[in-house]
């Protein structure tokens, strides 16, 4: 009983990164507590990644079955919470992912163990996880404890640990028959569609002019459009340019857009919320223009600008344009 | 179609000083600005437009206090019929409190379809949603950025990374956090606003929803808010405009950027 559980994420027979991640980071809190780490995994029989997970873990558990292809929250519950109930993890992680941010929720309702969400730090106390969380959009961090349990879930933020790991104890793969008597579940999956493919492919650029909420209206993005083409650069921008559709889709940056890796990524008016900085780790050199000198892209820019953007924007085109 | 929405009135975060408490549990509030939960606003329009193209009611609730009241007087002016705020009295709030005060007021309304957003500004939990529908025994999808309804069901996009999204059909009743771009809002109109006066208003607390002690506990707890620390981050150019921008020409020339 006990163990640190690691719920693995995967789609279309590829582990996400996050799992890699999350494995990391389990065999780091089994070498500092005596938890063993078990990634679970439910997954169609053909998975080419079970060889990897053994690699990854003192133990995997695996429910593999045609259904299980796709995610499925009515599924995972209806299995992972008699193997809870079996086995009573100390510690499970999930990524703190669209499939995570569903998951998490019912598992922590239905097994009542405590559940804290996107999770930056995880450290044992006492021999009871401790973990930070960032709140307030990035501006503040906030330490967390649980209420007493047996068990306890959280969710962790992609990219908030490496997913380099040092091979610990591996081996050990627990086959279990899918539930004879698995309800039927109440959503269906229909299809994968990719929404941002588009007339520019930002990814290739390697110069980008990034625009934030900070351009205040459409009407604005005339004057960086220029700047842009000036300085031989791509218009790319953080989300909630398109949520106004003031750009389309796949000139976003980001978690749900795109990663991008210019040579030089200019990002104006944008705040550095964790989903945007997600898509320019990659970025060899950022530099960052914000009123805002509390702004999160200020923590992860090379070079930073305490500036209206628009007087930045005034000054470059002046410069360049003789 | 009975549909519920559910808000929250937020500290605007952007261009703000924020500060912590003396006990450092908190984050002081007397400086602050306050608004409605950018996810809640495509929460309440996705809401309205369902109820204007297929008839219905849109029942908006909150849990805080008085104050809070703003954020469903704007819901109501945005076109929702009635709301609730439920008062949460001397209740620590975590998500797992707060979606027991939500499912308490919730659950005799029986609606079809339970809308809230992805997560709160100031909390980034983005559980409360997903755990209200597990205690209410509803289904449940998160981060949708597309709802079609028909006949008892929803087809549904699920936002995944990278542009991907997910397209399931989901059986009603069915509560989804939505996620922000899946409509344009509507601006509140002074016609609205008058509207919304008119409008049900009723407060519900904490103490009549019959909660057991186990809800009504927190299972998380704050230890401690404090500042990122600030190790490592950029260089800051200094200097008037053309300094500035004399400065970022030449980075630019020096990582071999043509301009």
């Amino acid at each position: 009983m006990g163990g640190i559980f690691v719920i693995v994420e995967h789609r279309q027979g590829k582990l996400r990164d996050i799992t890699l991640e999350m494995l990391a980071k389990a065999n780091e809190l089994s070498r500092e507590s005596s938890q063993g780490v078990t990634a679970v995994v439910l997954s169609a029989g053909d998975a080419e990644f079970m060889d990897d997970l053994q690699s990854r873990a003192a133990r995997v558990i695996a429910v593999q079955d045609d259904r299980l292809r796709e995610y499925n929250v009515d599924d995972y519950r209806a299995i992972l919470v008699p193997l809870f109930q079996e086995e009573r993890p100390l510690l499970t992680l999930m990524g703190h992912t669209p499939w995570g941010m569903d998951l998490a929720p019912a598992l922590a309702v239905r097994t009542g163990y405590p559940l804290a969400t996107d999770c930056v730090a995880v450290d044992w106390e006492n021999g009871v996880p401790v973990v930070v969380r960032s709140i307030f959009n990035g501006k503040l961090f906030s330490r967390v404890s649980f209420h007493e349990s047996v068990g306890y879930l959280i969710t962790v933020r992609p990219g908030a640990f490496s997913a380099e790991f040092t091979a610990g104890e591996t081996g050990g793969l627990v086959s279990r028959q899918l539930p004879a008597d698995l309800p039927e579940s109440r959503k269906q999956f229909l299809e994968f569609v990719d929404t941002g493919v588009g007339e520019v492919d930002i990814t290739q650029a390697d110069f980008l002019v990034s625009v934030g909420r900070g351009i205040g209206e459409s009407d604005n993005l005339g004057v960086v459009q220029e700047l842009a083409e000036m300085l031989g650069g791509v218009l790319s921008c953080s989300r909630p340019v398109v949520d106004k559709n003031w750009l389309p889709k796949y000139h976003q940056v980001g978690t749900s857009g795109k990663s991008v890796k210019p040579k030089v990524y200019l990002a104006l008016g944008i705040s550095g919320a964790f989903q945007h900085v997600a898509g320019i780790s990659g970025a060899g050199t950022v530099v960052a223009v914000n009123k805002d000198k509390k702004a999160p892209i200020f923590r992860v820019a090379d070079y930073g600008v305490v500036e209206d953007l628009f007087v930045v924007v005034q000054a470059l085109k002046e410069k360049v344009g003789g | 179609m009975n549909i519920v929405v559910c808000v929250k009135r937020v500290p605007m975060t952007q261009e703000v000083d924020l500060r912590i408490s003396e006990d450092k549990k908190e984050v002081r509030k007397d400086n602050l600005a306050w608004v409605v939960n950018d996810w809640d606003n495509y929460a309440i329009e996705e809401a309205v437009r369902i109820t204007e193209s297929s008839g219905g009611t849109v029942t908006a609730v909150t849990v805080g206090a008085e104050d809070d009241e703003e954020v469903l007087r704007r819901a109501l002016a945005m076109g929702a019929d009635r709301a609730i705020r439920i008062d949460p009295g001397e209740l620590e709030l975590d998500p797992w409190v707060l979606s027991g005060l939500l499912a308490g007021a919730i659950r005799d309304l029986a609606p079809d379809l339970i809308l809230t957003g992805v997560q709160a500004e100031d909390d980034n939990h983005g559980a409360v949603g997903a755990i209200l529908a597990e205690r209410l025994d509803v289904a449940h999808a998160s981060v949708v950025n597309g709802i079609e309804l028909e006949q008892g069901k929803a087809i549904i996009h699920v936002e995944l990374e990278g542009g991907m999204d997910e397209v399931s059909i989901i059986g009603l009743p069915v509560l989804l956090t939505v996620q922000s771009g899946i409509n344009e809002p509507r601006y509140v109109s002074v016609m609205g606003i008058r509207k919304a006066r008119k409008k049900e208003l009723r407060v519900i607390r904490a103490t009549e929803l019959g909660l057991s002690s186990e809800d009504r506990t927190p299972r998380t707890q704050i230890q401690e808010i404090f500042f990122p620390p600030e190790t490592g981050g950029a260089e800051i150019i200094e200097g008037d405009a053309s300094t500035i921008a004399e400065a970022i020409l030449g980075i630019l020339k020096e990582k071999g950027v043509n301009v």
